[in-house]
């Protein structure tokens, strides 16, 4: 690893925690989206459709 | 008489009828100073030093706490739906309210004003400043509930979030009303600070009719 | 006349219909990740590898590489939610207020590591983690703004009504945003003046902008991958809720 001069702890400190927020971001983001189409797919399952949706194709 | 004064007439009796309200809102602001120094300690030079910003605190507090009675209950009971269709704009009616509500709410308060500067033992010789600024500033603190509770009008809870949403709004009137009083800056800052607490209050009170009644609108939509 | 009625879509339509916003959304989520990451990685090179230290503040710098993308995008997106404030209130774009309600848990997060990673700047640098000046006393009431905000969206039964008085509030905090851009020139503590977007341009040399125009786009394309796909997600969430109500209603008959 390269030096990073004297305050070394105060930029570890900066992008860990930059990189735990961002990743958590990701993870909400990209779960969130998966349980809604999840939750869609169940109940298409179900027989439950929009009026619109018929037999039409699925996103 | 026109309908803007009928309409604050109203606003004024409604709100002294249920004197009640007034006098809860005394109180609450009083007590406010009166728990600080059991709070931060009866230490009377550090009371002296941070009396502006406990009164300013608790003007802020208690005005929050006033709030919800600025649209609620005629929302509630339909008043607000009939309103609408009077020959008045909502944005005057809003307008009107928010000078009634002012009226009831913040000159009772500074009012009350002495009773707390001496209880905290306020330096007396700065005391005229206090008033000036809480006169100046209150429109301000009223007219950002007013938007507070409008958007929140229609939630059963909403007077809840409703000084959530104030606050954010709310810090730079403290900050420039706290500065107005007591600046521990260069000389004419306090001048300066209340001239912007003035402006803010100009502003706001123009604005925020529109914003008010917009909300109120789409909350009926 | 043509029996066949209904007019052809144009752009704006696509742009405008949910079901049609799904269809081409759907295309752009890969390519935009994957220009995320590029720029991430390249972002990282730079600020590490190919950036001497400042002569004023050593090493730090680096964190100004996080700081400053992250300070910028929280006024960014609260612009975004605010255009789309005015989208929901003037126009009733369709799309206005899903676009409003996914940015600000994300504008929220960005505010949120502004602060965060700008106390860790300050106090090797400055000597202290915060300071009441006019930049982060703004930027607090920015990020209390946000989470005010999210607050509201979840107290709401009825998405569609929260939406335009939702839109009013953002649109009255929007004043926040000049606030905190022209703090700096106001008053004159702990923040630099303007350094970057000036008449003159960049007063820093390439070593440290271009890290840092790297690390800005990198944080951007972040925010419109995340953004892109959380207003897909609302959407899902809005049909999930009609069918979920139909359900109900259906099996009560």
């Amino acid at each position: 690893m390269i030096d990073l001069g004297p305050h070394e702890t105060f930029i570890l400190f900066a992008y860990l925690g930059v990189a735990l927020v961002t990743f958590g971001l990701i993870g909400m983001v990209a779960i969130d989206a998966r349980r809604q189409k999840a939750r869609l797919a169940a109940l298409e399952a179900m027989g439950v459709r929009r009026r619109s949706t018929g037999k039409g194709p699925k996103p | 008489m026109s309908a803007f004064t009928a309409l604050l007439v109203r606003e004024l009796k409604l709100a002294t009828r249920a004197s009640g309200d007034v006098l809860t809102l005394i109180l609450f602001f009083v007590m406010v100073g009166t728990i600080t120094p059991f709070a931060i300690g009866p230490d009377k030079v550090l009371l002296a030093r941070l009396a502006p910003g406990i009164i300013w605190i608790a003007a802020f507090l208690a005005s929050l706490l006033a709030m919800d009675r600025l649209f609620r209950a005629d929302h509630e009971d339909g008043s607000l739906l009939a309103m609408r269709h009077a020959a008045l704009s909502m944005e005057a009616i809003t307008l009107a309210k928010l000078i009634a509500h002012w009226l009831t709410t913040a000159v009772p308060l500074i009012i009350a004003t002495p009773l707390m500067a001496v209880m905290l033992n306020m330096d007396m010789t700065i005391f005229w400043r206090t008033i000036v600024s809480l006169a100046l500033g209150t429109p301000a603190l009223t007219a950002f509930g007013a938007v507070g509770a409008a958007v929140t009008v229609s939630l059963r809870r909403g007077g809840l979030i409703a000084p959530v949403l104030i606050m954010p709004l709310s810090i730079p009137i403290l900050i420039f009303g706290v500065s107005a009083i007591n600046a521990n800056a260069g000389p004419g800052a306090e001048m300066a600070a209340m001239l912007f607490l003035g402006g803010i209050s100009l502003v706001a009170t123009a604005f925020v009719p529109f914003a008010a009644a917009l909300a109120l609108k789409l909350t009926q939509e | 006349m043509s029996l066949d009625t209904a007019k052809p879509m144009n752009w704006f339509d696509r742009l405008a219909h949910p079901g049609q916003f799904l269809i081409w959304s759907r295309r752009l989520i890969w390519p935009l990740a994957i220009i995320t990451v590029l720029l991430f990685a390249l972002g990282l090179w730079y600020a590490f590898f190919n950036s001497p230290e400042d002569y004023q503040m050593g090493d730090t710098v680096r964190i100004m590489y996080i700081h400053v993308p992250n300070a910028w995008l929280s006024q960014f997106c609260y612009v975004l939610m605010a255009m789309s404030a005015i989208g929901t209130l003037v126009w009733r774009h369709p799309m206005a207020d899903v676009s409003m309600k996914a940015a600000a848990p994300l504008g929220a997060a960005f505010t949120a590591m502004a602060l965060y990673t700008g106390a860790l700047w300050g106090r090797p640098t400055w000597g202290t983690y915060w300071e009441w000046d006019g930049r982060m006393t703004s930027t607090l009431i920015l990020l209390l703004m946000y989470l005010g905000l999210i607050a509201l969206w979840r107290a709401f039964d009825d998405q569609l009504r929260a939406a335009k008085l939702i839109a009013v509030l953002t649109l009255v905090g929007a004043i926040n945003i000049p606030v905190i851009k022209f703090s700096v020139d106001w008053w004159n503590t702990l923040h630099q003046p303007a350094s970057v977007f000036r008449a003159g341009g960049p007063s820093m040399p390439p070593s440290i902008y271009i890290p840092l125009f790297v690390m800005t786009f990198a944080f951007t394309f972040l925010f419109l991958t995340l953004h892109l796909v959380s207003m897909r997600s609302e959407v899902l969430r809005r049909r999930v809720r009609t069918l979920e109500r139909k359900q109900a209603s259906g099996a009560a008959k």
